[in-house]
Formats: structure tokens, C-alpha cells, sequence
């Protein structure tokens, strides 16, 4: 049996963030009543598929998965326990500060969930309220005390910066309380303007106060050097934790391991394809009770692919890639196969080779994708 | 009907006019109301022109056509309808159709009146003693006021305008007018068919099927199938294989008289053995004299035209040899530059010449092609007392070699309504424009005389122009001659390496400025590097202007989950393909856009 991960796309928000473009509607009950009913049953159609498969972690992703009744989650994961191979680590659920009480999260705690991240993006209410979170400060500082005293330990918090009208101090400040808070784990990541958002409309007419690419990239710096001088290690891009609290469900992704998504918007990487979910509702439901996959479009992942995607996958992450490890998959040495990018990386600074492993630099951090696009063909 | 009562039946005319005024309106009318093709073939005809002619609204090509016309008098006339090309790029080519007439009719628009065209083609006119008929059009839009324009007409140019046809082309009102007027005014065509053959070349282009075709006004003697002629200017001898009649298209008669308008074919490979201005005579029975105005006309603007794709670079060869057999004026040979590559060093008539030339290239051999920064013929005289002209700013010599330079000088004549006076003297000045004279045409409008170096001219002169005095002036221009003048080289180094594509040929006084715009502007174009990348503009060894794109902080996904992978690989992916498509100097990438991007410059 091969060893995956598994992740459930829960779509409903209590209102869409000005900044995010992920499949999420507002909520609705009946909606949710029959959204589940709809997953329930691709749960049932890839009993079958995955039987080879013993699934390691499980994210609920969204959307606000916390939104909807714990009674949803505990059906999917009833579900997922008669279907599938489970042999679960972790099990993460997203939440909204908001949306979390005293009873589901003992509900969580009870149906096995482990892990429990939180967007909480800033500890500025000005700056929430402008990026259009529906929570405050107090909201999270409520609920953090109270997923606490429930027993969780396994902690994650989403912090944004480059936020609009945010000073550098103003991030350092977010981040001082969130150490002070002893959050094992950070997602720290920069705001990024997607199309078809609000901000991304008032970034093209002017009115987005966002920093210039050298403040953004001394927030970065500084909320590295914060993080790790309080031992909240950076362990990818965008991710630090305390020691042994890296998120394991993530590491499929960056490792290139097998992964299985279900839901609307969903994707999977198993079987030496890529496939992606519908991303629209009606689509979605139609498939589904048809029998149909729900699946928008397939790619099928060859070795030179692979291979690429392993290194440009892998180098996100602070400990880099193998070099026999890449042999040892691919039966393929990797000064062979990409011995132009890796001198062109070398050259200026973005990679680094010690003993057996490749990583970026700090200034690679900075400009990773001028080291991806090196190794993609 | 005996040949001298036929010739006093023949009026061979042009039609000139500022742009726009209705020329070839007023062309298809006439065309129309003598019979001589339908509605629904003229439609048909319009569909054959060139795209390009009928997007820029000038006529790039002449057509020449003849007209049976029943006059009033009862009798029927020939009417020999000789187009002119309506560009100052062109004046040539006008002046020598003008020189195949006997008269021509001015068409002024009555909502405009006099524009600087219509003066530049009078003088041509009258430079070949032409009878000039006014005709005002346009008279059915509201804002015309045909009485004042006829008075400008008498005032500006002298033309008596009491007895000018008043005419809607477009409504096709009072047409027969103009007709009427043709045949009572212009004069018959003189000439005796049996003297020796003198023919002038008005046009030529190639045809497919008969080779090169020259468009010809036999003034003496007659020419036929089998005559073997002899074009006076090269001595170059054909036989004569057809002659005939443009009725609209061609047809074949047998014989084409003293006084008439025709074409002749001799299985002639190149236009250029048939230049317009040649005359052509037989070769057993040769004129003493050739006709006068023959001139080889050279082009005046120069640039380089470069592949956008390397592999592309025989398509471009064969597309400018297809353009060149019909085009005598264009010239090109190859060229190196270090930074583009294999390319095209090409001449060119003007601005306007260079851009139709561009344009075709593009769009009808479907090529992506680079254009340097246009140049002009600069005369080099250097310490060791030799004297020669460069087009090319990588040919000019080092400084210390050079005694002096000249530069071409071109006399422009810019009519504008009094109100952008002052805007017009500001650019002009501001293009090392000597002010000759200022002339009221009416209270309202002058035309303002100006000496202007002609690569001032070509940057971007005519839009500063209509952006200052949106779009009321109008502008002309012909060579004066050479001057001498303070010239630089200046040179566009990035990352400390020449880029030879971008280096022009400026005044002193202007080199800083221009240093200064390019420099700007190549910073916004260029991608941000892995390093600081300077761009210099420099005279020699000494730097003038400097801009330095900094080095690349920041090209990163910061969030890259599972649902995310597909789809930031592809945005790298594109990122790459755009990276293949840029030009490659030294160790820095110079996207293919950054060439056109100097070539426009913003008037402050």
C-alpha cells in the first residue's frame, strides 16, 4: 500500500475577503445539506480507485469548513472511515475565528480532528475590516484561548502581510502577539492580487495602498528573522513552525506524493496524472448524479515532468532536495538532467549545494521562480 | 475620323487636392456619370485597391482611366483621367502625371478651403504651365461656405473662381459641370504623329501576365505593337509587345497617337528599366532630346528592417524583392547589426513611404519584422579630404576624423489657423526650425514658412504637429539641399556593450535631450535582471545620460498548495516562452518591442 493524503473542499463562507479567489459561496443551508450529500457520493465513487492507497493525513479545506454544522464533518469523515484506507496522523480543519465554539470544537476533538489553522491574517481591526474578514481581534483571541482549553495543540494561524496601509511596525506587531500567543505554527505570506477579487479592481484604478516590492520584501525579511529568533523555524516558503510541528498533509504536495482531493475545485495527484474538480456548482452536481467523475481537466505527468515538478516542488522547501534521493526516484542524476539550471542557479547566487542536498539561498527565497523557470522545460 | 480632329477631341487632366477634399470621390463620379462602368463594378473597383490606401485615405498607386464624354456641343470627347499619388513623399510621381496633362482640376473642399497641399500641387501644377480648373466641393455639409472659399481660392492662389463648378462628389451633384468645364477649358493636346517618338513614363508596375507595363502620354510621333523603343535615360532597348488603353483596365489598340494617354508593355523584367520620368523613343528614329524632369528618384529616408524571427530572414528578402519590382523607389541591401542580427539596410521616399512599406510587409507576406530608428543621408567630409554621404550611424567616421557634416535641409510650409501659432513656432523651434516668412491666407489662417532639418522632420514631426493644433494644420515639405551642421553620434551602451540597432545621428544642441528620452524609455521597457543592468547613452567615450534598471528583488509564489500547481506552472511556463522572444545583448534581454519603443518620441 502506498501512503497518501487526502483533502475535502468545503465551499462556504460567511462572506468572500476582498482578496481571495477561491471557489467559496456564501452560506446557505440547503446549499450545504446538499453539497454533502453530493460529496458523500464521490467519496463512494473512488472507493474503488484508491483501494492501493492508505491515506496518512486529511485537510478540510475551504471556503470555511468550521462554518458548516460539525454534523457535516462528522458524516464525511464517517464516510471516509467505511470507504477508504485511513491510517490518519493528521487531521486539519480551516476555520474563521468566528465560526468556532466550545461544542464543535469538542465535536472535532471527539470525531478525531487534530490540528486546527485559523485565518486570522492581522491583529489590526482597521486592517481586517479593509482586507473584508469577518472577525476581530477579540474574536480570535477568544477562540484561541478556547481551542486551548479544549486540548488542541496542533495550531496553525494564516498571517498576511503587505496588507494595504500596512507599515512595516504594523506586521511586526501582528507577529510579536502571535509569538506571544506560542502558535506553533505560522503561514506567513504576502498579499497577493489575484484577478477577479475586489482588490483586484482597485488595484488597476489606483486606489490599493500596497507596499513597493522593497518593503515588501524587508517585511518578509524582518518577519523571517522575528519568527526564527523566537524558534519558529521558516521550513518552506511561505511556512514555520516549532520543531515537529510542520504540517505533514502540505508535505505531500511539496514532495510530490500522491494526493486525492474531493469536493468542487479539488485537485488530486495520483496514478502519474494531475486532475482538477469543476470549479462551478452545477457542473459539479450534475457528474455527480450521473456518475460522473466531476473532473475538469487531467494532465498526465511523464518523467521529464516529474522530474521538474519534484525539484521546483521540493526546492520551496528550506531542507531542498536530495541529490541521491532524485537518483534513487528517478534513476537519473541530477547534474545530468539539469546541469544548465543548476550552474545558472549557482551562478547568481539562488541555490546552494551542501553535501547531499540543493536549497535555496536567501536571496533563491526572494526569486525562486527565476530557479523554477530553469528547471521547467 | 482623321487624327488631328480626333487630338482636338482629347483633353488629358488630373485632379489635385489636399487630402481628404474629395478626389477620389470626385474620380469615381466622373468614371460614373460617363457610362463607363456600373455602380456594382465600381464598388468593385474600390474593393481592388490596396487596404492600406483606402484606410489612410490616399492614393498610393495611380490609376489612369479614359472617359468617352458626350458634350453639350453634340460631339463626343476622349477624356484622359490621369490620378496623382496624394503624398508630399510623392511629389515626383505627381509632378511627372502633371507633366502627361494639359490641365487640372483643383478640388477645395468648401468646408476647409485652402490647405497646404492644395497650394504645394497648384505650384507643381503651374510649374507645368497646366490649365488649373477650381472646382469647390463638398457644398451639401452644413459647414460649408462656398463663397468665402471661392474667395480664398482667388485671393490665395489667383485663380479666377467665378465660373468654378460648385459640386457634391459624394451626392454627385453638379457633376456635368466639371465635365463641361474639362472639355471648354483644357486645352487639346498638341504634337504631330510624324515626328520622332516621345513618350513620357508617368508610371510603371509590374503585371503578372505582361511584365512591366509603363503608363505613358505620347507627346510626339506614335507608337505601336513591334516598335522597338529605346528608354532615353539608361539606353536600355525593348521591343514593343503591346500598346492599349485604360478603359478602366487594359485594353489593346494598335497604335497610340501624338496626344495620347496609354500603356505600353516590351517584356520589361524590372520597373526599374522603366522609370517614371524616362522617356521612351524608337530606337531606328531616335528624339534629339528626351523630355525634361527626368530625375532618378532617390530615397531620403533610410532604416533598418530586421526579422523579428532570424529564420524569417529570406522571407523578408523575397517579400522586399516582390515590393521592389513595382516599386522603383525603394531600395535595400543587407546588413549586419550586432544586436538584431541578418537584416535589410532599406531607402525609402519619406516617412509615409517607410511606414506603407512596413505595413505591407506585415500584413501582406504576414511577416514580424524590427524597423530601426529611420535615418537620414548625412554628407561626411573628413580631415583627409574625403567626401562621401552615410545613411547608416554605424558608418560615420570618429569624430577627430571628421572636418565637417551636412545634413539635408527641407523647406516646409505649415498652414494653421491663426490660434495655434504660437504652439507651431514652439515645435518648430524646438526642432532647430529657422523661421523664414509668416503670410496671412484670410484673416483666420496663415501659412507659416519654415527651413527644417529633415531629421527633425522624421521624429515624429507630423503628430507633434496635428497633437498641437488638433489636427488644423497641414504641413509640406520638399528639399532645399544640404547645410552644414554640428551632427554626434550618439550610442545606446546596456550593460556597458553598443547596441548598434539604437544609435542615431543627432545635433549637438538635441543629442542630450534625445540621450536622455531613450535612455527613459529603454528603462521602462526592459525587464528588471538578475543584475543592475546601466543603460548609457553616450557621445564617444563620453556618457551623457544614464539610467540603471535595477537588479530583480522579488519573483516569487509565495503560496503553492496542491490546487495551486497546475496553474503557477503554467504562469511560469508563459513567463519563459516571453523570455525566449527577446533579443539578446550580451547577458541582457532586450524585448523586441524596446526598438519601436525609441522610435516615438513625446513632445513635452
Amino acid at each position: 500500500m502506498t501512503n497518501g493524503a487526502l483533502y475535502i473542499h468545503i465551499p462556504f463562507c460567511i462572506r468572500k475577503c476582498n482578496y481571495c479567489d477561491f471557489t467559496s459561496f456564501n452560506y446557505n443551508e440547503e446549499k450545504v445539506e446538499e453539497y454533502i450529500t453530493l460529496l458523500l457520493k464521490e467519496i463512494d465513487m473512488y472507493a474503488e480507485k484508491v483501494k492501493e492507497y492508505k491515506f496518512k493525513t486529511l485537510f478540510f479545506g475551504g471556503g470555511t469548513p468550521s462554518l458548516i454544522d460539525e454534523k457535516y464533518i462528522y458524516k464525511i469523515m464517517n464516510r471516509l472511515e467505511q470507504k477508504f484506507n485511513l491510517s490518519l496522523d493528521e487531521t486539519t480543519i480551516e476555520s474563521n475565528p468566528k465560526t468556532l465554539t466550545r461544542g464543535k470544537l469538542l465535536a472535532y476533538k471527539d470525531m478525531g480532528i487534530n490540528r486546527i489553522s485559523m485565518g486570522v491574517q492581522s491583529l489590526d481591526d482597521s486592517i481586517l475590516k479593509d482586507i473584508g474578514r469577518s472577525h476581530g481581534i477579540k474574536d480570535f483571541l477568544d477562540t484561541y484561548e478556547l481551542i486551548k482549553n479544549v486540548g488542541f495543540s496542533n495550531i496553525n494561524t494564516d498571517i498576511m502581510f503587505n496588507l494595504p496601509n500596512q507599515s512595516i511596525d504594523n506586521m511586526i506587531t501582528t507577529l510579536k502577539g502571535i509569538i506571544s500567543l506560542d502558535v506553533p505554527h505560522i503561514s506567513f505570506y504576502s498579499l497577493k492580487i489575484e484577478e477577479n477579487t475586489n482588490f483586484f479592481e482597485k488595484y488597476k484604478s489606483g486606489n490599493l495602498n500596497v507596499s513597493d516590492e522593497d518593503t515588501e520584501r524587508e517585511m518578509y525579511h524582518k518577519g523571517i528573522e522575528l519568527l526564527e529568533e523566537n524558534d519558529i523555524y521558516q521550513y518552506e516558503i511561505s511556512n514555520f513552525s516549532k520543531k515537529g510541528f510542520e504540517c505533514e498533509h502540505n508535505m505531500y504536495y511539496w514532495k510530490l506524493k500522491p494526493y486525492l482531493g474531493l469536493g468542487l475545485s479539488s485537485h488530486s495527484n495520483m496514478f502519474n496524472k494531475r486532475w482538477g474538480n469543476t470549479s462551478n456548482y452545477n457542473n459539479y452536481k450534475d457528474n455527480i448524479l450521473n456518475n460522473k467523475f466531476p473532473i475538469l481537466d487531467t494532465e498526465i505527468i511523464d518523467k521529464k515532468t516529474k522530474m521538474s515538478e519534484y525539484i521546483i516542488l521540493g526546492l520551496r522547501l528550506n531542507e531542498g532536495i536530495s541529490i541521491e534521493g532524485f537518483k534513487k526516484r528517478f534513476n537519473v542524476d541530477i547534474y545530468e538532467a539539469f546541469n544548465g539550471s543548476i550552474d545558472y542557479s549557482l551562478k547568481y547566487g539562488l541555490i546552494d549545494i551542501n553535501r547531499e542536498k540543493i536549497y535555496l539561498t536567501k536571496k533563491g527565497l526572494d526569486l525562486s521562480n527565476v530557479v523554477f523557470k530553469e528547471f521547467i522545460e | 475620323m482623321d487624327i488631328r480632329e480626333r487630338r482636338s477631341r482629347v483633353r488629358n487632366f488630373s485632379i489635385i487636392a489636399h487630402i481628404d477634399h474629395g478626389k477620389s470621390t470626385l474620380a469615381d463620379r466622373l468614371i460614373q456619370s460617363t457610362g463607363l462602368i456600373t455602380e456594382r463594378e465600381m464598388q468593385e473597383q474600390v474593393l481592388d485597391n490596396m487596404d492600406l490606401e483606402r484606410e489612410r485615405g490616399i492614393t498610393i498607386k495611380l490609376q489612369t482611366t479614359r472617359l468617352i464624354y458626350k458634350a453639350k456641343d453634340g460631339k463626343e470627347y476622349i477624356l484622359n483621367l490621369i490620378d496623382t499619388p496624394g503624398h508630399v513623399d510623392f511629389n515626383y510621381e505627381v509632378s511627372r502625371s502633371l507633366a502627361a496633362c494639359e490641365g487640372a482640376i483643383l478640388v477645395v473642399d468648401a468646408a476647409q478651403g485652402v490647405e497646404a497641399q492644395t497650394l504645394a500641387n497648384v505650384y507643381l501644377a503651374l510649374e507645368q504651365n497646366l490649365e488649373i480648373l477650381p472646382v469647390i466641393n463638398k457644398i451639401d455639409l452644413p459647414s460649408a461656405r462656398p463663397e468665402e472659399v471661392k474667395k480664398e481660392v482667388e485671393d490665395v492662389i489667383g485663380l479666377d473662381c467665378s465660373d468654378a463648378p460648385m459640386i457634391s462628389a459624394k451626392e454627385g451633384l453638379n457633376i456635368e459641370d466639371v465635365l463641361e468645364d474639362i472639355v471648354k477649358n483644357v486645352p487639346a493636346p498638341k504634337g504631330d504623329n510624324s515626328d520622332p517618338l516621345r513618350a513620357l513614363v508617368f508610371d510603371s508596375y509590374y503585371d503578372t501576365y505582361k511584365g512591366v507595363i509603363a503608363d505613358v502620354r505620347v507627346m510626339d510621333g506614335h507608337i505601336r505593337k513591334g516598335t522597338e523603343i529605346e528608354m532615353m535615360a539608361t539606353g536600355k532597348k525593348f521591343e514593343v509587345t503591346e500598346v492599349g488603353i485604360f478603359s478602366p483596365g487594359m485594353v489593346p489598340i494598335d497604335q497610340l497617337n501624338a496626344g495620347d494617354v496609354g500603356y505600353v508593355s516590351a517584356s520589361i523584367k524590372n520597373v526599374k528599366d522603366a522609370r517614371v520620368g524616362d522617356t521612351i523613343t524608337e530606337a531606328k528614329n531616335k528624339a534629339d532630346e528626351a523630355l525634361p524632369g527626368y530625375k532618378k528618384v532617390t530615397p531620403m529616408v533610410y532604416c533598418g528592417i530586421y526579422p523579428a524571427e532570424g529564420e524569417d530572414y529570406n522571407n523578408v528578402r523575397d517579400a522586399l524583392e516582390k515590393l521592389q519590382v513595382n516599386d522603383a523607389a525603394l531600395a535595400f541591401e543587407a546588413e549586419t547589426s550586432v544586436a538584431l542580427g541578418f537584416g535589410f539596410r532599406c531607402g525609402f521616399l519619406g516617412l509615409l513611404h517607410l511606414e506603407i512599406i512596413q505595413e505591407r510587409l506585415e500584413r501582406e507576406f504576414d511577416l514580424n519584422i524590427v524597423t530601426t530608428a529611420p535615418s537620414v543621408i548625412y554628407k561626411v567630409a573628413k580631415t583627409n579630404g574625403e567626401f562621401f554621404e552615410i545613411q547608416n550611424p554605424t558608418n560615420m567616421p570618429d569624430p577627430q576624423e571628421i572636418e565637417y557634416m551636412e545634413e539635408p535641409i527641407v523647406e516646409a510650409s505649415i498652414m494653421t489657423p491663426t490660434d495655434y501659432v504660437g504652439p507651431v513656432m514652439e515645435l518648430c523651434q524646438g526642432r532647430r526650425a529657422e523661421f523664414k516668412n509668416m503670410e496671412y491666407l484670410e484673416e483666420t489662417r496663415v501659412v507659416m514658412h519654415y527651413d527644417i532639418p529633415l531629421n527633425e522632420v522624421i521624429y515624429d514631426f507630423f503628430d507633434a504637429l496635428k497633437s498641437k493644433t488638433k489636427g488644423y494644420a497641414s504641413f509640406d515639405y520638399e528639399l532645399k539641399g544640404y547645410k552644414r551642421s554640428e551632427l554626434v553620434k550618439l550610442d545606446i551602451l546596456i550593460n556597458k556593450e553598443l547596441v548598434d540597432a539604437f544609435s542615431i545621428i543627432a545635433h549637438e544642441d538635441k543629442a542630450y535631450e534625445r540621450g536622455r528620452m531613450i535612455t527613459e524609455k529603454l528603462k521602462d521597457v526592459i525587464p528588471r535582471h538578475m543584475f543592475a543592468v546601466p543603460i548609457q547613452a553616450s557621445i564617444g567615450n563620453k556618457v551623457i545620460a544614464r539610467e540603471t534598471i535595477r537588479a530583480l528583488r522579488k519573483d516569487v509564489l509565495s503560496k503553492c498548495y496542491g490546487g495551486d500547481i497546475s496553474r503557477k506552472k503554467k504562469l511560469l511556463e508563459k513567463q519563459k516562452e516571453g523570455k525566449k522572444r527577446m533579443r539578446q545583448v550580451g547577458s541582457v534581454e532586450v524585448p523586441q518591442d524596446a526598438f519601436l519603443a525609441v522610435l516615438k518620441f513625446e513632445d513635452k
